[in-house]
């Protein structure tokens, strides 16, 4: 958390960017881990403060659909399954019932479908249509236990991961979405399986998942690991 | 046309020194100074993540001649778009505390009364225009500030209320969706903080100007709050 000292460590840092231009300074050993520790407060924030575990996204038209969202990932090449048939979700940690649930189980349980807008921290927007089972459907049958705090979305990604809330994965516009603009998940989104939600930036939303486990301690994540912030609510 | 004196002919160091600005005002001055130098260089790097205003595909928001545009190194700050982001959202406290200060100083001292432009500062705004464009020759009278300086000075709280308003859209659109909606969308909260950038940055240089070839006794006022010049110092 952020002390007297580090508010005019905070400061002096600002003045000093003023000072020596900007120069692509990241602010150095000296202020960079203060930086990170004010992201954990604006995680705080936006966590506590900002985020509200009912209010939903606004939704939008089928018409007003974004053409040709971008795709990314980061391993060399598309990430596709050798055999699908095989592939399971493993949900597992803090539950009473660890299982594995096939893509067929999960298509079985109760489907939400919505048309909202994508937020990528580039500064990108687009509007897609996803559909697929909410993540406290998962929770539920798994019966969780209350010692859970966060979630943590495991994928064959080259190990790409994201660490979440229990709150924010328990908003009931968090799906597991196997389906994109009423068609089946395409590979280049994430296939079979990916994490969707409008209440968070794009990179917290894990594509080509392989297991969800809930956690007491707090997850990383593949880019929050490297100083993007944690929280990322939008 | 009557009201305060005109500015006293009488020479430099006979001037009294008289104070000026309060601590708040000159703390808050140079914080938000720092802090806005600060904000737009991280926000040029975040900006150059993705160097347009629309949903993919467009269409686009125009006029925009930075559109796909990078700026160069020595104007960004963060080194990539995470530190820039860091950056942004950690200055973004100081800039809002620092700007509730200011505000709240003014309220509490009635200072505001000296700075902000009301409608019956509109005549006394033409006047001072004609001094500059030399439509009339004699220096309208006024008080701390002209009519036109109260205008600039009420503008810039504004827009920085702007800046703040449509940030915190960007920020949490989905949580915030009323404001966004205030803001036109999403995208479009985007190009109007973007256009505030270039709105901060004229007014500094405007700002600097004026300071040097009409008052430069306001900067040593600015600074330790005393003041020798050409103009009163209360209203």
């Amino acid at each position: 958390m952020i002390d007297r000292r580090g508010f005019f460590k905070l400061a002096g840092g600002a003045g000093l960017a003023s000072l020596v231009g900007a120069c692509g300074w990241d602010g150095g050993n000296a202020v960079r881990p203060l930086l990170l520790d004010v992201s954990r407060l604006n995680d705080w924030v936006g966590e506590k403060i900002l985020f509200s575990p009912h209010r939903l996204a606004p939704q939008y038209d089928v018409a007003l659909r974004t053409p040709r969202m971008p795709m990314y990932f980061i391993s060399p090449e598309l990430p596709m399954l050798q055999d699908p048939s095989t592939w399971r979700l493993q949900v597992a940690g803090l539950v009473k019932r660890p299982q594995a649930f096939s893509l067929g189980e999960l298509q079985a349980m109760p489907r939400t479908t919505y048309t909202v807008k994508h937020h990528c921290v580039e500064g990108w927007s687009a509007i897609e249509t996803w559909h697929g089972v909410p993540v406290s459907v998962i929770a539920e049958r798994c019966e969780l236990l209350p010692s859970a705090r966060y979630v943590r979305f495991d994928s064959f990604d080259s190990g790409y991961s994201n660490g979440w809330d229990l709150a924010s994965a328990m908003h009931p516009q968090t799906i597991l979405a196997y389906g994109m603009n009423d068609n089946p998940l395409p590979a280049a989104h994430g296939a079979p399986l990916r994490l969707y939600s409008p209440t968070k930036l794009g990179y917290k939303l894990t594509k080509y998942l392989v297991s969800l486990t809930f956690t007491a301690e707090r997850p990383g994540g593949y880019w929050e690991d490297q100083g993007y912030p944690w929280f990322a609510g939008v | 046309m009557t009201g305060p004196a005109a500015p006293p002919a009488a020479t430099p160091n006979t001037r009294p020194l008289v104070k000026r600005h309060h601590w708040i005002v000159r703390l808050t001055h140079w914080l938000t100074f720092a802090v806005l130098v600060g904000m737009i260089t991280s926000g040029l790097q975040i900006y150059t993540a993705y160097a347009r205003f629309g949903e993919r595909g467009g269409p686009y928001y125009q006029p925009n001649p930075f559109q796909d545009h990078g700026f160069p190194e020595w104007s960004r700050l963060g080194h990539w778009l995470a530190g820039a982001l860091n950056w942004h959202f950690a200055l973004a406290w100081l800039l809002v505390g620092g700007g509730l200060l200011y505000v709240s100083y003014l309220a509490a001292s009635g200072e505001w009364r000296s700075l902000l432009f009301r409608p019956r500062d509109v005549r006394g705004a033409i006047e001072m225009q004609k001094y500059y464009l030399r439509l009339r020759t004699d220096h309208p009278p006024q008080g701390k500030h002209n009519p036109l300086q109260k205008l600039a000075y009420s503008f810039i709280v504004l827009l920085g209320a702007l800046s703040v308003l449509t940030g915190f859209a960007i920020y949490k659109p989905t949580q915030l969706s009323w404001l966004v909606a205030l803001c036109g969308g999403f995208q479009a909260a985007r190009y109007w903080h973007f256009w505030a950038v270039w709105i901060f940055t004229a007014f500094l240089v405007v700002h600097v100007v004026l300071v040097f070839v009409v008052d430069p006794a306001s900067l040593r006022a600015m600074i330790s709050g005393w003041y020798r010049g050409r103009f009163p110092s209360h209203d």
